[in-house]
């Protein structure tokens, strides 16, 4: 029993230490890529030593910031990122909250068979639709190089969908009957009851649905060869895979359009990161 | 507010049409209203997923090629012709090669991490807020982003060389036939990894916490504890994992895009989708494409539903 006793205040200590450095080590690893970009983007020459991976007074400077926005329009960049963001999240809060509430607060006719179709829907991998999208988009309903076309594929998210419902389905169904009764119509009853309960909710999906499109390269690539339409993500690729070797200094000039590519998700997510729980974000991939 | 508790509110239905009779006269449900409102999504999902995904199976088993809008051309079915010229091209067959390489180091790797990054967050009582940001923002940061720092970092003269100094492989790791590949799959799992720790940390609140303490009186420590209890119990995260993992991995296309140019050295990094982008879109081959898409998704499906069998259990 005191042997027990002994063991079990003695290694728990061990243990702790041992799970620091996991996680320290982890946090290292996670993070150090995310410094080495800010700090490569401010080298005036590049250091790739030892060294280099320490901040040196003498060779800082942000002329790698004015480098990069001299070959791709960073702000035109940022405008298009912002638009097809834009757009998918007006598609994702408007439609996908509509059918969120539909899936959990109305009962019809179909809403078995479309609940299955949204958590289907995200098992669909792209490889298979990128040729039949481009064909269709791109091709019959010439919407390439087009916001439209950009935005289409990705128009309402089905996390999202899964994520309103599951938050819809735990108001209680009184509340709405007792509206109802006293005759206000069911979008009423969606913007000014449910809406305002379900708040967390949307700062959540707001977060979720941004980091897709801001993110995306495959289907902007595919459809914008305008470069005054390419988001950020598309035109910072095309940098990297094409004119950078001609550049003086390639390294701190794609570095310095990551981190423009990179900050505005970073920020949004440190600011809401108390709202990006797994509870919810797991809920919505497995439905 | 009264009426809510009240018994007959709850059979009063809904405004809109008076009530004449039971449920037979309503073929669209107690309130078809929720069909107008799911309506535009619906219709997106018909739009966007389940019409392309027919249209690929059917354009695979035809002789399909990019026309002029409104051009009206004959596309005879070939049966399985573009599958035969899509396999007789050896750059086909390496890529899901390559990718299987990919799959053979990104999997285990990311379950094994995530699980275990994910308990010891669980178990933290310090920083966490610092440990779960700094975990999850590869994740949420550009796959383009990234991609610039790590080509910095792992190119000939760059700072993991330096550090390993005649220890590093030559030619350098991208460039490297040999190391390539492994490399991406280094660099996807370190993307990835905060969203599996995401997935495990939900399934671990759902472990009860009396299989902790019974194992503990039993004498079990605190690694069998993770063997004995840990494990089987996020056992349903781990298949979602898995799954998520192996689809994500077939799915590869910026990284060996921009990572190695284009798949390089010599097709020893091309993934299948990179491949189905050259031949599809850029040598105008959609038939071909589609039908690499088509097997590579059978695949998929078949590798997922072995890990159902091996890895689900009876849940």
């Amino acid at each position: 029993m005191t042997r027990k006793r002994m063991s079990a205040t003695r290694s728990p200590r061990i243990q702790s230490v041992l799970r620091s450095i996991v996680l320290g080590v982890g946090a290292i690893a996670f993070l150090f890529p995310f410094y080495y970009m800010i700090i490569g983007s401010l080298q005036a020459t590049p250091d790739p030593t030892v060294a280099g991976a320490f901040p040196n007074p003498s060779n800082l400077t942000l002329d790698n910031y004015v480098a990069i926005n001299e070959r791709i329009n960073l702000l035109q960049g940022l405008i298009n990122s912002g638009i097809f963001t834009g757009g998918v999240l007006v598609g994702t809060l408007v439609f996908g909250l509509l059918a969120g509430y539909a899936l959990a607060q109305l009962q019809w006719r179909g809403r078995g068979v479309t609940f299955a179709l949204a958590l289907l829907v995200q098992v669909v991998p792209f490889q298979l639709l990128m040729i039949p999208l481009y064909v269709l988009i791109a091709r019959d309903y010439g919407l390439a190089d087009n916001y439209l076309g950009m935005i289409l594929p990705f128009a309402i998210n089905s996390t999202a969908v899964i994520i309103f419902r599951q938050y819809f389905l735990q108001l209680p169904r009184e509340l709405f009957e007792a509206a109802r009764i006293d005759g206000a119509s069911e979008l009423a009853l969606l913007w000014r009851i449910a809406l305002p309960l379900v708040r967390p909710a949307l700062i959540t999906v707001v977060l979720l649905t941004f980091i897709g499109p801001w993110n995306e390269f495959l289907w902007p690539f595919l459809i914008t060869k305008d470069a005054a339409l390419q988001p950020l993500a598309v035109s910072l690729a095309n940098y990297i895979s094409t004119v950078a070797a001609s550049a003086s200094n390639p390294f701190g000039a794609t570095l310095a359009g990551a981190a423009v590519l990179a900050a505005p998700v970073v920020v949004l997510f440190i600011v809401f990161q108390r709202y990006f729980v797994s509870t919810d974000i797991g809920s919505g991939v497995k439905g | 507010m009264t009426s809510v508790i009240s018994p007959p509110a709850a059979t009063v239905p809904p405004a809109g049409p008076p009530p004449r009779s039971g449920k037979r006269r309503r073929p669209l449900g107690r309130t078809p209203l929720g069909l107008l409102f799911s309506a535009p999504y619906l219709v997106f999902v018909l739009l966007v997923f389940a019409y392309p995904l027919g249209y690929s199976i059917w354009i695979s088993f035809h002789d399909f090629f990019f026309t002029a809008p409104g051009a009206v051309v004959d596309r005879p079915f070939v049966g399985f012709d573009n599958f035969v010229t899509a396999f007789a091209d050896p750059a086909v067959i390496r890529s899901f090669g390559n990718v299987a390489i990919f799959l053979l180091i990104n999997v285990p790797l990311t379950v094994v991490l995530s699980l275990l990054l994910a308990t010891a967050l669980n178990r933290a009582t310090r920083a966490t807020t610092f440990l779960r940001v700094s975990f999850y923002v590869p994740y949420v940061t550009a796959s383009v982003a990234v991609v610039a720092v790590w080509i910095f970092l792992f190119n000939g003269g760059g700072l993991v060389n330096q550090i390993l100094g005649p220890l590093a492989p030559d030619p350098s790791w991208l460039i490297n036939s040999q190391w390539a590949m492994p490399t991406i799959a280094f660099f996807v799992t370190w993307k990835q990894l905060g969203f599996y720790i995401l997935l495990y940390l939900a399934a671990l609140q759902g472990v009860p916490k009396e299989l902790y303490e019974s194992a503990s009186t039993d004498g079990a420590g605190r690694v069998r504890q993770f063997f004995a209890v840990t494990v089987p119990g996020v056992r349903p995260a781990t298949v979602l994992v898995l799954l998520v993992s192996t689809v994500t991995g077939a799915n590869l296309f910026t990284e060996p895009y921009l990572l190695t140019g284009g798949g390089g050295p010599n097709g020893a990094s091309a993934s299948p989708v990179l491949i189905m982008y050259q031949r599809g879109l850029q040598q105008g081959q959609p038939d071909v494409a589609a039908a690499i898409g088509v097997v590579l998704v059978v695949l998929v499906l078949g590798i997922a539903l072995l890990q159902n069998r091996f890895a689900g259990g009876k849940d």
